[in-house]
C-alpha cells in the first residue's frame, strides 16, 4: 500500500479463545482516523471481545494488533518496537455498558483521576480540562456529586468525559446505552453524535440501528466470531447480502 | 453474703494501669505487624504465581487452625530448641499474636479486595493505569471501606487474645490482675475489675464497628 496514513487501529488475523471456546476467528480490521466504525451482531457473536482486544483488556490468543502502525506488545511499558498496553490504553479510551464510574470519587475526580495519576497533570490543569468536558456533556453543576446520586444517562456522560480527559486518539464504546432507561438514551447518543461530527475516531458496538445508520461511517456485522459483512450503513442495513444479516435486522424493524 | 471490698484492690491500681498499658502495647504492636503480614499474605493469595499463593494459604491455615495459646507456648518453649537460642517472652508473644491476627486479616483484606467490582479495575486500566496505580487509587480505597467492620471486629478479638500472654508471664492486664489477686487475696474484686476494664476498652469499639457497618449499608 502506498497510502501515507496509518490506520488508528489495525487488527490482523486475530483469534481469541476462552479455553475451548473460540470467540474470535481470523479477524482482519482497520480503523482509519476520523472513522466511526459501528459493530452490530447477535448476542455472543464476539463484539465485546473484539472491542476489548483493541485496548488489550483481553489479550488476543493469536494475531496482531497495531496502533498507528506500531505493533502492540503484551507488557505494560512501551519498548523499542512495541507500544505497551499502558500507552495504548492512554491513547485509546473506553466507555462501558455499565459505566464503571469510581463510586468513591466525585464526578470531577472521576474525570481528573486518569490525567493526574497517569499523565501526571497538575490538579489545576486536570480540573480545567475536566470542567470544560463536563460543560460539553452538560454536567458542570454535578461536579461535586458522587456517582450514586446520578441518573444512568448522567453517569454515562461522566464516563464519556472521563475517557475524553485522556485526550484519546480513539474512543471505544461498548453498548453504552443498553443499560439505560429508554428516555435517557437520547442524551447520551447526542453526546456521541457531537463527537462524531467533531471528527473523533470511534468504534462503537450498538443495538441502536437508527443511530448506527446516521452516525457510523462504516458498519460491520459480526456472526459467530467472524466479520460476516462490512460496508456503509446504507449497504449493510438496507441491502444485506447474507440471510443471517437479513434475519438479524428483521428483529429490529418493528 | 459476700462482703465486697474494692479498697485493697484499688490500692494496687497502678498495677492494673501497667497491665492496661502492656495490653495496649501488645495489641497495637501486633495489629501493626499483623496488618503488614496480613496485607502481604492477601496480595500473595491474589498473585498469579502459584507457589506464592500456596505459601500464603499454608501460613493462613496453620495459624487459623491451631489455638493461639498453643502457638504462644510453642514459640516460647519449643521454638528455641529448634533454632538453638532462647527467645524472650516479649518476642515470642508479640510474634505469635501478630502472625495469628495476620492470618485472619489476610482473609479480611482478600475478601475486601475481591468485593470490589471487576469493572472498577477495567475502568482504571482503560485510562492507562498500571496494576499498582489501580490498586492504590481505585481498588484499595473501596476495599478498605468494605473491610472496615470486619477489621475492627478482628481487632477487638485481638485485644482479648493478649490475655493469653499470661501463660508466658507477660505483665499485661490479666497477668497483673493475677498479681493483685495473689497480693490481696481478693479474687472476686480483682477479676471483676479486670473484666470491667476489658469491657470498658472494647464496648466503644464494637459500637463503632456497628455504626460503620450501618453507615456503609446506607451508602450502598
Ligand atoms: N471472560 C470470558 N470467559 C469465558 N467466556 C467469555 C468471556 N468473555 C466472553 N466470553 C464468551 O465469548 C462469547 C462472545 O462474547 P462477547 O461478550 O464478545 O459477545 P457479544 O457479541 O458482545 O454479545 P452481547 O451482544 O450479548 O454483548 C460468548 O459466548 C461469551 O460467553
Ligand atoms: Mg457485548
Amino acid at each position: 500500500m502506498d497510502t501515507t496514513i496509518d490506520p488508528a487501529i489495525s487488527v490482523r488475523q486475530l483469534n481469541k479463545r476462552f479455553g475451548a471456546l473460540h470467540v474470535l476467528k481470523d479477524i482482519d480490521l482497520d480503523v482509519m482516523p476520523g472513522e466511526v466504525l459501528g459493530i452490530i451482531g447477535p448476542s455472543g457473536s464476539g463484539k465485546s471481545t473484539l472491542i476489548r482486544c483493541m485496548n488489550m483488556l483481553e489479550a488476543p490468543s493469536s494475531g496482531t494488533l497495531s496502533f498507528k502502525g506500531r505493533p502492540v506488545g503484551r507488557r505494560f511499558r512501551s519498548a523499542a518496537g512495541d507500544i505497551g498496553t499502558g500507552e495504548l490504553r492512554r491513547r485509546v479510551g473506553m466507555v462501558f455498558q455499565h459505566f464503571n464510574l469510581f463510586p468513591h470519587l466525585t464526578v470531577l475526580q472521576n474525570v481528573t483521576k486518569g490525567p493526574v495519576v497517569v499523565l501526571k497533570q497538575s490538579a489545576a490543569e486536570a480540573e480545567a480540562t475536566a470542567m470544560a468536558l463536563l460543560a460539553e456533556v452538560g454536567l458542570e453543576s454535578k461536579r461535586d456529586e458522587y456517582p450514586a446520586h446520578l441518573s444512568g444517562g448522567q453517569k454515562q456522560r461522566v464516563a464519556i468525559a472521563r475517557a475524553l480527559a485522556m485526550k484519546p486518539d480513539v474512543l471505544l464504546l461498548d453498548e453504552v446505552t443498553s443499560a439505560l432507561d429508554p428516555e435517557l438514551v437520547g442524551e447520551v447518543l447526542n453526546v456521541i453524535r457531537r463527537l462524531a461530527e467533531n471528527g473523533m475516531t470511534m468504534v462503537l458496538v450498538t443495538h441502536e440501528m437508527a443511530f448506527a445508520a446516521d452516525t457510523a461511517s462504516r458498519l460491520i456485522f459480526m456472526e459467530a466470531g467472524r466479520i460476516a459483512e462490512t460496508g456503509s450503513p446504507d449497504e449493510v442495513l438496507h441491502n444485506p447480502k447474507s440471510e443471517r444479516l437479513r434475519s438479524f435486522l428483521s428483529r429490529f424493524h418493528a | 453474703m459476700y462482703h465486697w471490698d474494692f479498697y485493697v484492690v484499688f490500692q494496687s491500681f497502678d498495677l492494673f494501669l501497667w497491665g492496661i498499658w502492656a495490653t495496649f502495647l501488645y495489641t497495637v504492636g501486633s495489629i501493626l505487624i499483623g496488618g503488614i503480614v496480613g496485607l502481604a499474605a492477601a496480595f500473595a493469595r491474589l498473585s498469579r504465581f502459584a507457589p506464592l499463593r500456596i505459601a500464603a494459604r499454608t501460613y493462613q491455615e496453620v495459624f487459623r487452625c491451631t489455638p493461639l495459646l498453643v502457638q504462644i507456648l510453642w514459640a516460647y518453649y519449643a521454638l528455641p530448641l529448634l533454632v538453638g537460642y532462647t527467645i524472650s517472652n516479649t518476642t515470642a508473644g508479640l510474634l505469635m499474636l501478630s502472625f495469628y491476627v495476620g492470618s485472619f486479616y489476610a482473609e479480611i483484606f482478600r475478601g475486601g479486595i475481591n468485593a470490589v467490582d471487576k469493572g472498577q479495575t477495567e475502568a482504571a486500566l482503560a485510562v492507562g493505569m498500571s496494576g499498582l496505580q489501580n490498586m492504590r487509587h481505585i481498588v484499595l480505597p473501596q476495599a478498605v471501606k468494605k473491610m472496615m467492620p470486619a477489621f475492627i471486629n478482628q481487632s477487638v478479638i485481638q485485644v482479648k487474645n493478649t490475655s493469653l500472654l499470661y501463660a508466658i508471664s507477660i505483665p499485661e492486664l490479666t497477668y497483673m490482675t493475677a498479681v493483685v489477686n495473689s497480693e490481696t487475696y481478693r479474687p472476686l474484686e480483682s477479676f471483676t475489675l479486670a473484666g470491667v476494664m476489658y469491657f470498658a476498652l472494647l464496648f466503644p469499639l464494637t459500637q463503632f464497628a456497628d455504626v460503620l457497618e450501618r453507615r456503609m449499608r446506607r451508602s450502598d
